[in-house]
Parts: C-alpha cells; structure tokens; sequence
C-alpha cells in the first residue's frame, strides 16, 4: 500500500463517500513537487528581479570616465582635470578618481599581479561619477563635450551600458521564471483533472446512487473538492518547506560568491511572504480545478 | 384542474421509452398513481418494469409521452430540481446499488446525510431501522460481507429511513426468506397505512396475495394492462396508521 500523505482524511463524513486511496494515491507528492518546483522558480525570478531592480538603480546615474593615454603622468594630470570638470559641471553630485590599488585588484584576475603600476601594461585611469538623474544619451554627449578640452583622452561611458547584455538576461531569467511558474500552475491543475476524472470514473456507480438519493451536484462536487483540497494542502506544505530549504541553500551558495550583483538578488520579506502564499493559490486552484471538472462531468448525467 | 388532477401523485401519459435506436421497450403507458395507494407492478422478466421504474424514480427520461409528478411536468423539470424530487421517493433497487466501501450503518444513513440531517440526530433513527430490518448486529459490516438478503434489507432500509412520499422497489424480496418477506411487506404496508405511495415490481404472484388491497398494473412486451381497474379508477385510499404503529 503506498504512503498516503493525508493519514487523518478518514475522519471526514463527506469523504468517506469516496473511498480512501482512490483520489489520494499519489496526488499529494505530485502537488509536494509542483509546490516545490514553484517555489523555487518563484523565488530565482523574484531574486533576478530584485537584481535587476538593485543593480538598475545603483546604476542608473553612474557615468564612468575612462583616460586611455599610455603616458603615465598625462594619463593622472588628465584624470584630475576630469574630476574637476565633472565636480563643476551641474547635475553631477559626486566625482571620484578610482584609485590606482583598486584597478590593478580589477585587472588582476586577468592580466596578473604585475599588469598594473608604473611598470606594467598601461591601464586607464578610471573616474567615477555620480548625476543627480539617470544618465541618457543626451547628458552623455553634453559631459564628452565639455571633457573633450580638458582632457582629449578620455571616454565617457554610462555604467548601465556596460551591463545592459547583463541585465537582458536577466530579464530573460526572470520571464523564464514567470513563465514555468505559469506552466507549473497550468501542470498542477492537468494533474488534478486527470485525478479528478479517473476518481469520477471509478466511482461513478456511487455518484449515480447518490444522485437518485437527492444529492446536488454541488454536494458531490464538494466532496472532490475537500479531497483534493485536502490533498492540494498537504502537498502544499510540504512542496514548500522542500522548496524553501533548496532556495535556502541556493542561497547560501550565491551569498558566499560575495558578487555585488548576486548578493544584491537577495529576497526581503514581502517575497517569502509570497513563496509563503504559492501553497495557499496551489489549494485555490486545485480546488477550483476540482470543482469545475465535476461539475462539468456531472452536467452530462441525468 | 380538476379534483383529481391535484390528488395525483403520478401521472404517465402515452409514454414510451426506447433505449438508443432500439425498439421501444415501453410503448403507450398511461397510468395514474394516487397518494397513500399500494400498487404491484407485475409482468414477465422483460416485460419492461424495471424501464417504468427507472422512469417513476428519474433516473431516466421517456423517448414520448407525457409524466406528471407531484403536480409538475417531470419531462421538463431543470435538472437543478431533480435533488429536491427524488427525495421525496425511496427507491429499492433490483441490484440493491448499496455503496461498496461503506457500511451498513453508512449505507443507511446515506439518505438522511444527503438531506442534511446532522451527525447526531441520524443516529438513532438509523439504528432503529437496522434494527428492524434484523441487522443490528451487522451494521458494521460492508456490503461485500453481507449476504444477499442482508443486502436486501439495507437496500430497503436505506429507501425508508427518510419516510419517503413514494417508495418504489424492484423485486425487494428477491434474495430474502419467505417470513423475511412478509415482514418486509408488512413494513411496506406500514409506511402506506402513514400515507407513502408504494409500488412494487415483482414477477412473485404469491406476494400479491399477502397485500389484498393492493393494486396491480401488469406489464406485458412493454405495454400495460389494467386487471383491477386500478389506472382506470382512483383507489380507495386506505385509513391513514400512526407512527407509533410504524415502530411496532
């Protein structure tokens, strides 16, 4: 006999009138599984949108200015007159030179310890700066013009442009996301109406005598109803405590890369309290789902 | 409306039924069922009774014809008030459709459940009718344990445990002993003396006799005849018992 999730069923008047096992079975795994799965792609989108919406505003009014110039000592002169140019140009609220330790540790994992400094290969002097709006295309040509005397080397840059590819899949992850969300809930819903209709079948005779007893079809129907909501419930709870473990590791693990762009996808409250709810809609919808198949079935009979 | 229009509790106007694109295996019927009247429904086994039957107890709509139940057109009732019709008969099937996986007691609360009676208050009418029908010490038992007169006793248990208007039975002492049988009519007579219509298929002539005021539609090739004059007469209607006689 197989584990039934749902040992205290047996205490329910109106479900007694289905047999024990015959709607059970293995609906509660299925629904543990599909709650599960749900959960996890829910909260992966939740955090790819977190992401995009935390590395959006970060780096929506960041301009970077690169001084390409393979003289060292024109290179920094030209990197000073920017940042005095930009700390005087209206609209830029902060202008920073990034400092020479801090680009060698950025170049460092590809070119080596020894790329940077006045020995190695040139690398550009890099300027941070900060505008009180989002940058456009419009306030980059304005800053490029007014850098363009002081120093000819430089090239200015908007800091999202650098990772707009990034950001496209992500967005691309999360719709992913959404959409098996949306697959997994249309799945759910497949599997409860195949349920219900194979417990309709093999129950028919029972329906049928309660029929020419009186019963309604919203009572028969209630009856598959509370199976299935019962089934739909325990699948529920433990689809998401599996669920929430996984994301719970998953989590763990991207915290330890200590990437600003990942750790900046970590969920706040208001998505657990959601990932929290997806066992709730998983029983509304089984339970809808249920319902409408039976009723539909029981249009058929006399 | 006439008088006896309003006392009708049935009503079958050249009715027929044919099952799919067979022939008609009920063709003509007419005939009218008056409250508190005890009928037998006789014929040869396929004379069609169990089809007239399926018909009084709306598990089936006729091919032609015109039914009247309770004052209203049966033919062209909503399928929403089907519940509140068929509750108002109790119905002894052939194969006595007890519900396989629920016990005795189950079985025959089931009508009452199904009306909405609470848990507590079903109790003991159930038991007492169990009890009645001889099966007390069985209530716990499924039907898959019981043997075919103690299924026929739940079976007919389960069609008055709610004193139905109208009790249709086909063949109820089928599978039960002779004494088991006339205790079983005498139930039946009961229930008529407190008002519920009865009718009863059976193909057993000595059962007719044991009810001398009964009257007898006989179906024959799916055609009905009328040897007492019962379809063409109403019935004199038989002195009303009391509940308590029911019990006794």
């Amino acid at each position: 006999m197989a584990f039934s999730l749902t040992p205290w069923r047996r205490g329910a008047r109106d479900a007694e009138l289905l047999p024990e096992g015959r709607l059970s079975g293995p609906m509660p795994w299925v629904i543990a599984i599909m709650v599960a799965l749900t959960v996890i792609a829910a909260a992966a989108g939740l955090a790819f949108s977190n992401t995009a919406r935390n590395a959006s505003d970060d780096l929506a009014g960041g301009v970077t200015v690169q001084i390409v110039d393979a003289n060292p000592a024109q290179r920094d002169a030209q990197a000073q007159a920017v940042v005095q140019a930009l700390r005087a140009t209206p609209g830029v609220i902060e202008a920073t030179l990034v400092p020479q330790d801090q680009v060698d540790k950025l170049i460092e994992p590809w070119l080596g310890a020894s790329a940077g400094g006045d020995t190695g290969i040139p690398v550009p002097a890099l300027v941070d700066a900060r505008l009180r709006d989002s940058v456009t295309g419009e306030t980059l040509g304005g800053l490029r013009r007014a850098l363009h005397g002081v120093a000819p080397a430089a090239r200015v840059d908007a800091q999202s442009s650098w990772l707009g590819p990034v950001f496209g899949a992500i967005d691309t992850l999360r719709w992913l996301s959404l959409a098996l969300v949306g697959l997994l809930g249309f799945a759910l819903a497949a599997a409860v109406l195949l349920a219900v209709r194979n417990a309709l079948g093999s129950n028919r005779d029972t329906i049928e005598i309660v029929h020419l007893l009186g019963g309604t079809d919203a009572q028969i129907a209630r009856i598959f109803q509370r199976a299935i909501g019962y089934d739909a419930g325990v699948g529920g709870i433990v689809g998401l405590a599996l669920g929430l473990v996984v994301v719970l590791l998953l989590g763990q693990q991207f915290a330890a890369l200590g990437a600003g762009l990942v750790s900046s996808g970590a969920l706040d409250w208001s998505d657990w309290l959601l990932l929290a709810l997806i066992p709730v809609i998983g029983v509304v919808l089984a339970m809808f789902t249920a319902r409408q198949t039976v009723v539909r079935a029981l249009r058929k009979m006399l | 409306m006439t008088s006896t229009a309003t006392r009708e509790i049935v009503q079958f106007d050249n009715v027929g039924l044919r099952y799919g694109t067979d022939r008609e295996v009920l063709s003509d019927v007419s005939f009218t069922l008056f409250p508190g009247s005890f009928y037998f429904l006789t014929g040869a086994s396929g004379a069609g009774k169990t089809s007239l039957l399926k018909l009084l107890y709306l598990a089936q709509r006729p091919s032609r014809g015109m039914i009247r139940m309770f004052g209203t057109d049966a033919i062209t009732l909503p399928r929403e008030r089907l519940p509140g019709f068929r509750r108002r008969f109790g119905v002894v099937f052939q194969d006595f459709r007890l519900v396989a996986h629920l016990s005795a007691f189950d079985n025959v609360a089931l009508p009452l459940r199904v009306a909405g009676v609470a848990e507590r208050d079903l109790a003991k009418p159930v038991a007492d009718m169990l009890e009645w029908v001889g099966l007390t010490e069985r209530m716990h038992a499924q039907p898959a344990q019981l043997s075919g007169g103690e299924q026929q006793r739940v079976a007919i248990a389960r069609a008055v445990i709610h004193r139905p208007e109208m009790l249709i039975a086909d063949e109820p002492t089928g599978n039960v002993d002779p004494d088991m049988a006339i205790k079983l009519l005498r139930l039946f007579e009961a229930l008529n003396r407190l008002g519920t219509t009865v009718v009863v298929a059976t193909h057993d002539v000595h059962l007719l006799k044991k009810v001398p005021e009964s009257l007898i539609m006989r179906l024959d090739k799916g055609r009905l005849s009328d040897p007492t004059g019962a379809l063409r007469y109403p019935p004199r209607l038989r002195p009303r018992a009391s509940s308590a006689e029911l019990e006794d």
